[in-house]
């Protein structure tokens, strides 16, 4: 489950679910919407993305950002995250294609996940939240 | 903003003292109805920065200024290296030195109206613009860090441009000192296909009418005539900034420790302007703004065809380029200074050495983005300087994107600036509402203000009318 929050100038996205990973991919999905509907994404092609941090806050910064490099680089859009983390390092697979202007519409382009609001947690509910908030 | 606090020194400049670990106190340039829509981040914002070690004299707000990240955006601060001064990549931002130029045509806006819907087409297909586009030029290794130490000039050796454009861009065109070296591959990887692109979010090419003259001594200087149209380009340092404010906001986080900081905010994150990494990100930033600079260059190139083919009649001479995002070493009452400046203009008043020759006696252009239906403005610099010679750099946003696509469609603020005679092209609808002119503040207050603050003087109001939208 994912949704956006307010942001003055941006836009806050926030992810939930089971585990800490469920709510990565969550977050990355948030991400995903920021920029088109997520439904309009086909899984036709699929990235492995790496990354590590010092912390869990971190490492949602670095994984958000790798996330934003490889839409960048490949001109793409992901629509499906499969997310697994051990020890402040994250090995991840992203599903999606590349950018069609006719059919994405996409609103804005992600420039980075900042620091603003950054909170990975377990919640009282036993669920995980990851949030941040996306400059565009 | 609860303005309880705040100690009103005039109409214009209000302060908040030190307190705490603030170092320096925070003066706001706005009048009271500004400063009370500002956000209370910006306060909270304001006060951190104001713990940094070795910063001077005060932290300066902007009138537009609003919730950023670490700093407020619109905000000013001034670093001694010498007294442990640092530098941050959150004061700077993610975008490195985004900002416009004005471009004069020379033409009656009468002559734009006549041919408006086909430049409109012309100009939205020859600069790539929105989220996937690419630009016409593709550069390998050894030519993007060619590009990156050389910036607008070496676009002009190039041939995007020419030499007279250099003067009239902030360091000449090419910021100096920058180092390639300290651009991570990934960033370089991240620009290989952007030269010469716009971008999405706020930035924009637009077709102005000079609408209104404030200041005839400043406008003959500049060559601004009422009736006549400009040209204006918002955009920055594309990906390659992007991602060096990522790679060096992490480091400069993981380092802080090891410097002994103790950030208020991480988003703070910084170092001091003496150790390898506030060196090694220095370098990179600077080679960003040659990025910059670059890319507006190129986006010029790319205007001054279209024009050559729709409008022969116009010539799209550069009145001047200015930065919003950076961190530069300047000389103020003959202490060097690394300033600031985030959501900020440098704003150099008349007589000032780095001031182009031909506008020296009247001061540095200052140019104020609008928002698609909303005016846009071009200011001078003044004296005595304030805010180390800053001023505001837009409207700044009154409303977020998430409430601007509820409260508007895309297509319906498309009509409605049609119908006031604004065409907008834009690769996305969704962009264009969470853009809508609605959702920024009144940009004529801001100005206002500026003006009454003594950060810079009004000197032509610009209304769209036609807008390439990223």
């Amino acid at each position: 489950m994912w949704e956006h929050f307010v942001h003055g100038a941006d836009i806050g996205i926030r992810g939930r679910g089971a585990t800490r990973d469920d709510a990565f991919a969550e977050a990355a999905r948030a991400l995903t919407a920021v920029v088109t509907e997520l439904d309009s994404v086909a899984p036709r092609l699929e990235v492995p993305i790496r990354c590590d941090a010092p912390d869990d806050e971190l490492l949602l910064v670095a994984w958000l950002n790798a996330v934003i490099y490889e839409m960048a680089t490949r001109r793409m859009l992901f629509g499906r995250y499969e997310v697994c983390t051990h020890d402040h390092r994250l090995v991840a697979t992203a599903w999606g294609e590349p950018v069609d202007i006719s059919r994405h519409h996409p609103a804005v382009e992600p420039k980075g996940a900042t620091m603003t609001a950054l909170r990975v947690a377990c919640e009282p509910d036993a669920t995980w939240l990851a949030q941040t908030v996306i400059d565009v | 903003m609860n303005t309880t606090d705040l100690v009103q020194r005039d109409a214009t400049t209000w302060e908040i003292p030190p307190v705490g670990a603030m170092r320096v106190p925070i003066i706001l340039y706005a009048d009271q109805t500004l400063v009370r829509d500002m956000d209370e981040k910006v306060r909270e914002q304001a006060c951190n920065v104001a713990t940094l070690p070795g910063i001077v004299d005060a932290v300066h707000v902007m009138p537009d200024a609003h919730w950023g990240y670490g700093f407020p955006i619109g905000g000013v601060a001034a670093f001694d290296a010498a007294a442990g001064g640092v530098v941050s990549a959150g004061g700077v931002g993610f975008d490195i030195s985004c900002g416009v130029r004005c471009l004069l045509t020379g033409v009656c806006d009468e002559a734009i109206a006549a041919v408006a819907p086909s430049l409109a087409d012309a100009l939205s297909v020859a600069i790539p613009a929105g989220v996937g586009s690419t630009g016409p030029v593709r550069l390998g290794a050894g030519e993007l860090d060619h590009m990156l130490t050389g910036g607008a000039r070496w676009a002009v050796d190039r041939g995007f441009g020419t030499v007279a454009d250099l003067e009239r861009i902030e360091e000449r065109g090419q910021m100096l000192h920058a180092k390639p070296s300290a651009v991570s591959d990934r960033a370089k990887r991240r620009q290989r296909d952007e030269m010469g692109t716009l971008g999405s979010g706020n930035h924009y090419l637009e077709v102005d009418r000079v609408a209104e003259i404030f200041a005839e001594d400043a406008a003959a200087a500049f060559g601004l005539r009422r009736g006549e149209a400009v040209v204006l380009v918002h955009c920055g340092s594309r990906g390659l900034g992007h991602q060096i404010g990522t790679d060096y906001l992490r480091d400069m986080v993981v380092a802080a420790a090891g410097f002994g900081l103790r950030l208020p905010d991480r988003e703070l994150a910084c170092a001091p302007i003496e150790s390898e990494l506030g060196r090694s990100y220095l370098g990179a930033m600077r080679a960003a703004v040659n990025c910059a600079l670059a890319n507006r260059q190129i986006l010029t190139h790319l205007a001054r065809g279209v024009f050559a083919s729709v409008v022969p009649a116009a010539r799209l001479d550069l009145l001047f380029d200015v930065s919003h995002n950076t961190c530069k070493l300047e000389n103020h009452g003959g202490r060097q200074l690394f300033v600031h400046r985030k959501g900020a203009t440098r704003a150099f008043g008349p007589g000032h050495p780095d001031v182009p020759d031909a506008l020296r006696a009247i001061g540095q252009p200052v140019i104020i983005g609008g928002s698609m239906g909303t005016a846009s403005y071009v200011l001078v610099g003044m004296v005595p300087e304030r805010a180390w010679s800053s001023a505001c750099h837009g409207a700044g946003r009154a409303m977020s994107r998430h409430e601007a696509l509820r409260h508007w469609r895309g297509r319906e603020i498309v009509d409605a600036l049609a119908r006031r005679g604004i065409l907008i092209r834009s690769p996305s609808l969704r962009g264009v509402a969470e853009e809508a002119p609605d959702a920024y503040k009144n940009v004529g207050a801001v100005v206002d203000s500026a003006q009454a603050a003594g950060l810079a003087r009004k000197v032509a109001r610009l209304e769209p009318m036609v807008v390439v939208k990223g």
